[in-house]
């Protein structure tokens, strides 16, 4: 191991490892707000809606994210939109991950016991107040950690944004492996970020998993 | 903004129909040793000895914590760094392979655990052996839970197969790239790129389906 040539390139990899967390975080939120509008979508009551909501989940898991991305930033172009790659990163991991968060978002409203709908509707609230006070805070108990499981999915996705040229983490690896001919060390350092991040995110998620548990946490 | 032409496609119909053709060889190819690797894995952590289980351990979590794709730079640059040269092709396999197998394994694992203790008992008083009861009490019931995971991670494999395009295997991406590098339409190949994932997607959805009936059936 070339510990010299580590702690050389270390700062560029700090530096990288800002921008993969730069990147990870705007598409979580752009990819929570899809969710949200997705599953919306899938348990509306008009079926033209259903439908739309269905067509995105499907086509965005159903297809590689890297195609996704290829046909955003390369493609885009050809349909009049022209984005840097910072852009054409967070929209197209934001939209890949909406998909799978629709679904953790929806499965999550659909968990919360039918009877409570029924009993705030008997005691005459109306729909809309229903979703907002009675299901929605049980179900936000229920999605925390399918949700958590797509954000650290998210942030392992973020090295495919190297494809299209934007500088984070796995690209600045590949950059110091064609110059420096040491995978093993470039590969060290880098993983040893990523990890770092999930680490972080991981206790996040934790936290929120206990400070929302019902029962105190266990 | 120039329109979308997608008779720029059929010239190349041959070039992308192959790379697709890449794409399930790969996705096959590498589905076998993640089915092999996890049962390995699986295996190893939960009857290997310390010395077999803590690699097994740091190497799961190795590859569970770190992108798929810098795990495949990692095999086809690094491995020549210790003087062995491997094929792209085989470097995309080893790759995918050994990162799904991470996975499979923690499926296997958890379906065995779930197995009710009192079957092994039931099968070792019975006379059974140790392996017997294992191979013909506990597996046969494990397998029913295990089929559904092991196929999501399955459609998974295949839609991450095409990270493998970095490393110049010539699956479905990098033919779509190359007929761009011809006629300048990314737009158009790299949808019709999508639409073969999303077919080859359908397709192995329905054969999961159908492998799900019959072991459910056995019940």
């Amino acid at each position: 191991m070339d510990v010299d040539l580590m702690i050389r390139v270390f700062p560029f990899f700090a530096e990288a490892a800002w921008t993969t967390v730069q990147i990870s975080v705007l598409a979580l939120v752009l990819g929570l707000a899809m969710g949200a509008c997705g599953a919306a979508a899938r348990l509306s009551r008009v079926a033209v809606i259903r439908f739309v909501g269905a067509a995105y989940v499907s086509l965005f898991r159903g297809t590689p994210c890297l195609i996704q991305l290829f046909v955003l930033y390369f493609g885009g172009p050809q349909i009049g939109i022209e984005l840097d790659p910072f852009a054409a990163g967070v929209i197209g991991l934001g939209i890949n991950i909406g998909a799978y968060m629709t679904e953790s978002i929806r499965g999550a409203i659909l968990a919360v016991d039918r009877g409570q709908t029924e009993a705030a509707r008997s005691l005459g609230i109306g729909r809309g107040q229903t979703m907002v006070r009675v299901i929605l805070p049980q179900a936000a108990r229920l999605m925390i950690r399918p949700l958590g499981v797509n954000t650290i999915a998210l942030i392992k996705g973020s090295a495919l944004v190297s494809a299209i040229s934007l500088v984070e983490l796995t690209y600045t690896a590949q950059r110091y492996i064609g110059s420096t001919y040491k995978p093993f060390e470039m590969f060290a350092i880098a993983a040893l970020f990523y990890m770092v991040v999930i680490w972080v995110a991981l206790q996040a998620i934790g936290w929120l998993d206990r400070r929302f548990a019902i029962d105190g946490g266990r | 903004m120039e329109g979308l032409d997608f008779s720029v496609v059929p010239p190349y119909a041959d070039l992308i129909l192959t790379g697709a053709l890449w794409t399930a060889v790969l996705t096959i190819s590498a589905a076998a040793v993640s089915f092999a690797g996890g049962i390995g894995f699986a295996v190893a952590t939960m009857y290997g000895p310390w010395f077999v289980r803590l690699p097994v351990r740091g190497f799961a979590w190795l590859f569970m914590g770190t992108p798929l794709l810098l795990q495949l730079f990692l095999i086809y640059f690094g491995l020549v760094q210790i003087g062995i040269d491997v094929p792209a092709l085989v470097a995309g396999i080893i790759g995918l392979g050994l990162h799904f197998a991470v996975y499979n394994a923690d499926v296997i694992r958890a379906g065995i655990t779930a197995v009710d203790p009192g079957q092994n008992e039931g099968a070792r008083s019975l006379g059974l052996s140790r392996y017997q009861s294992f191979r013909h009490v506990i597996v046969p019931q494990a397998v029913r839970s295990v089929v559904p995971p092991i196929g999501n991670n399955l459609i998974a494999l295949l839609k991450e197969s095409a990270l493998v395009s970095v490393i110049g295997v010539a699956e479905l991406v990098h033919a779509a790239q190359l007929a761009i590098s011809e006629t300048f339409r990314p737009f158009e190949f790299y949808i019709v790129a999508a639409a073969l994932y999303y077919v080859l997607n359908l397709m192995l959805e329905a054969g999961l389906r159908l492998i799900e009936k019959r072991v459910e059936a056995t019940r």
